[in-house]
């Protein structure tokens, strides 16, 4: 007998509990994992968020929330693999020792859905009047393209007019280089149009499906590309995105079996252990491994405490990282961060960097040697503290830092936001923070979307970068050479060198790096066959027999 | 001369305008004071962009004019009702409304005669039982579900009858490949709507079960009950004409009122279930700050809740015998 009377804390968790014991209860058909491919059926995905996003065009768009719907429908020429790239619509690249020229060859046999072969010609456009023009990681990794040569069909040699790093160029591939038919696009509005076009709201690929219903708000259905020049593939008829908004009721969804599938934080965390728990479902963070998020506290350097690095370093002693990974992400696919590259991206990762401990008493010393005692209210000075609204996660951290700061004697005042839109507004146009919890996303080099958090000098009203003030000429220099330095090593030692800076100078806290851990049916095969799954084509899922 | 009922109707509609207008501007002042326009959150959904085409696209959306020229603008196109073309779902904003009123309509139009018809009953019943323990349980369980908020009781609804029991789909408004013939697709819906007009109808349920409850405890003990029990009539027919009958109206005036309410309520519902209406719609618009859209959705809101409270004042003649043409007409009504 137990000696301590036990009580459910909720109605809720107390249904919950009830609910596990129900179902585990019940039987359930055994799998068939029989190892050959069933062709046919519809994989229904539950898509969070209340909308779709209007513009779907990969080679416009590139934020996964648009990206794990369309990368079905447009390929790219190479994708992630967990041992580097894997070649796609190219079968492989080299660039040039001057960085001047890099060479992709193409897949021979790959027709768009139309049955119009794929060739050079839908690369040169692509690149020229797509992802150079108007994708924002092609306005950084191609800002010195000149022109793609096609010297035959299945050639494509992209010429810079200044040293361009190969190695960039090809870690950028599966998420810039979105393949768009030209004879479709070509003297269309679609690049002025955007999300008014209907070559972005449903655009056209060589990929494994074809959009056929996009119901804004209720659901999007794509469906088996007939042409498709994968051997026998796709094995799915349809794949179709059902937007849930609410994230309990894609649990009870997938429970109920009306979904197979959920995506990035498709389910509540708290529910993950307990859908784990029941037969023929699971919750991993396989396929996730380099889709990875970091949780990031910027500082805005305008405020003259936050300007001096001795202030930014004892903040950061005043939070531990760890806490939060336990707390509030369960300790389901977070880790503690040691700057602004995860460990994951082993080809640009140093642990060799200034570490932190979490210390409150010396936090607090650091504070006064710095010259911020204890007020008589007990307090040093006050932060207003931004959060991003993308997770409940980045949500729970401002909570969480909040009280850490307080801890310290420096008072935190939340501004909360509503949308994603008042804070993009409040924190990269209007700078109008002290502190902000930012959630970052990583891509596959440091260049695309890391540095612009750190380089100094940009304008403002630019999403997704630093608009803290924060300016440093060494760091600014690092930045710029692994812009232009070919070779791959070199550039490696760049990023070594960067990260070793911030961690020193703190411009930014990297408090935690996290996957998603979405949960799906057991049906569902060859889920989670790459370290970016959800934003690849699926032309070969299929669902197994009930 | 016109039927007085024609009169009546067009002057309610007349005297509708102002409201929608001030309706209008406010919407455009509190959208106003929020921080973040349409291109921060179009930014956001398309994973960032540089200052150029962030300054493209707000010279394409009317977005880089002067808080007066846009408020203008913004004026006319409501006026006019010509609202152009929502950037949040890339289709013009009257067909996303058209798509999505007859949802929000059924959920609501369902939902409303639940909760009336129901509370009505066992509002009648709680009355009939005044102080004894059928009353003190009917009127308790009442303001229960009311204390409890919708998309909580959504959820435990998903859970038992989704989860659990498996009776019913927990999200959507029709099942994905369902049936295609006319009289299956709406045994479909009808099916994905149970769970939702119940939560919304529970909640709602107590106002007309305490309404009516007070309403008949007050007929029950008037003169002309009295007189009629002295008259020797069955008792079936007291309560049903003398008491329930006039009890009517301020559950009939609640209905109107109600209907703006639960318009806001849907909001809620229709995130939980998944249903794409009117509600879910409103949601999107404010937090996509899409103007033309949020002014379409308040435009189609405010023609429901107006519509709808004509035809209850339209009502109020067939319950009750003196309100009469001539009080529609001096609006007395």
């Amino acid at each position: 007998m137990r000696s301590s009377r036990s009580r459910p804390r909720s109605v809720l968790t107390g249904l919950a509990a009830l609910a596990l014991a129900v179902t585990a209860a019940m039987p359930t058909g055994v799998l068939a994992q029989d190892a050959s491919p069933k062709t046919g059926g519809t994989l229904i995905v539950a898509a969070d968020g209340t909308a779709f996003p209007p513009n779907l065009n990969p080679a416009i768009a590139t934020s996964n929330g648009v990206t794990y719907i369309s990368s079905k429908v447009i390929e790219y020429l190479a994708n992630a693999g967990a041992d580097g790239l894997v070649p796609r619509l190219a079968t492989g690249w080299e660039g040039s020792e001057d960085g001047l020229s890099f060479t992709v060859h193409l897949r021979d046999g790959v027709t768009f859905s139309d049955g119009v072969p794929f060739t050079s010609a839908d690369v040169k456009f692509s690149a020229e009047e797509a992802w150079k023009p108007l994708q924002n990681f092609g306005r950084i990794v191609l800002a010195n393209l000149e022109t793609v040569e096609t010297p035959d069909p299945l050639t494509a040699v992209f010429k810079f007019s200044k040293p361009t790093p190969p190695s960039l160029v090809a870690n950028a591939l599966p998420i810039l280089a979105a393949v768009l038919p030209a004879h479709i696009y070509q003297g269309t509005d679609f690049a002025t149009a955007l999300q008014d076009s209907p070559l972005n709201q449903q655009p056209v690929g060589t990929g494994p499906f074809v959009f056929s219903e996009v119901k804004p708000g209720e659901l999007i259905r794509l469906t088996k590309n007939p042409n498709y020049w994968g051997d026998g593939q796709p094995y799915l008829d349809e794949v179709v995105f059902q937007a849930l908004p609410d994230a309990a009721a894609r649990a009870a969804a997938l429970e109920s079996g009306a979904v197979q599938a959920t995506v990035f934080a498709g389910v509540p965390r708290i529910d993950l252990t307990r859908l784990d728990a029941l037969d023929g479902i699971s919750a991993t963070t396989t396929g996730y491994e380099l889709l990875s998020y970091q949780v990031a506290l910027d500082f805005n350097h305008r405020r003259p405490e936050l300007a001096d690095v001795a202030v930014r370093k004892a903040i950061r002693q005043a939070l531990d990282p760890q806490f939060i990974v336990d707390n509030i992400f369960l300790g389901q696919g977070a880790s503690v961060a040691t700057g602004p590259i995860p460990a994951a991206a082993t080809d640009f990762y140093t642990d060799d960097v200034t570490r932190y401990t979490f210390d409150t008493a010396a936090a607090g010393a650091a504070l006064d040697a710095a010259g911020y005692p204890l007020g008589a209210d007990g307090t040093r000075f006050t932060l207003r503290l931004r959060v991003a609204p993308f997770f409940p996660e980045t949500i729970a951290t401002g909570d969480y830092v909040k009280q850490a700061l307080e801890e310290v004697g420096i008072g935190v005042e939340i501004v909360p936001a509503d949308s994603s839109a008042a804070y993009i507004e409040s924190v990269f146009t209007d700078r109008d923070f002290d502190i902000a919890i930012n959630s970052p996303s990583y891509r596959p080099d440091p260049a695309i979307s890391t540095t612009i958090l750190y380089v100094g000098g940009l304008e403002p009203g630019i999403p997704f970068s630093n608009q803290g003030g924060y300016d440093n000429a060494v760091l600014n220099q690092v930045i710029a050479d692994g812009l232009t330095t070919i070779d791959t090593a070199a550039r490696q030692e760049l990023y070594n060198e960067f990260q070793r800076i911030v961690a020193d100078e703190l411009p930014s806290i990297s408090l935690v790096d996290f996957v998603f851990t979405p949960a799906h049916s057991d049906r569902v095969q060859n889920i989670g066959n790459n370290p970016r799954w959800p934003v690849t084509s699926w032309a070969d899922v299929w669902l197994a027999d009930q | 001369m016109l039927p007085p009922t024609l009169v009546f109707i067009v002057r309610r509609l007349i005297h509708a305008i102002p409201v929608v207008l001030i309706v209008a501007v406010g919407v455009f002042c509190i959208l106003e004071a929020a921080p973040g326009d349409a291109v921060d959150s179009y930014l956001a959904s398309i994973g960032g962009g540089d200052l150029a085409l962030a300054e493209q696209l707000r010279r394409q959306w009317g977005l880089d004019d002067s808080v007066w020229v846009r408020f203008l603008a913004y004026m006319q196109s409501v006026v006019t009702l010509d609202l152009g073309r929502s950037v949040t779902v890339g289709v013009p904003v009257t067909e996303a409304i058209l798509t999505r009123l007859p949802t929000t309509i059924l959920l609501m139009g369902s939902a409303i005669a639940m909760s009336a018809v129901l509370g009505g009953l066992l509002g009648g019943v709680a009355a009939m039982h005044r102080g004894r323990r059928l009353d003190t349980f009917l009127t308790t369980s009442g303001l229960l579900l009311n204390a409890i908020p919708g998309f909580w009781l959504g959820l435990i609804l998903i859970v038992v009858f989704v989860v659990w029991l498996g009776w019913f789909p927990s999200a959507g408004l029709s099942t994905v490949n369902g049936p295609s013939d006319p009289v299956g697709h709406a045994l479909d819906v009808a099916w994905h709507l149970v769970l939702p007009v119940c939560t919304l109808g529970l909640t709602y349920m107590a106002l007309y079960l305490r309404l009516m409850r007070g309403a008949m405890t007050e007929t029950r003990d008037s003169p002309w009950v009295r007189a009629a029990r002295a008259r020797g009539l069955p008792s079936g027919r007291i309560i049903r004409r003398h008491i329930a009958r006039p009890a009517l109206l301020p559950v009939a005036t609640m209905l109107g009122l109600q209907i703006g309410t639960m318009l806001g309520g849907s909001v809620v519902i229709e995130t939980v279930f998944a249903i794409p209406g009117l509600g879910s719609l409103a949601y999107l618009a404010v937090s996509n700050r899409d103007l033309p859209l949020i002014a379409g959705v308040v435009l189609a809101g405010s023609v429901v809740v107006i519509v709808a409270n004509i035809v209850v004042d339209l009502s109020y003649g067939r319950l009750d015998p003196r309100v009469t043409d001539e009080r529609l007409r001096s609006g007395v009504g």
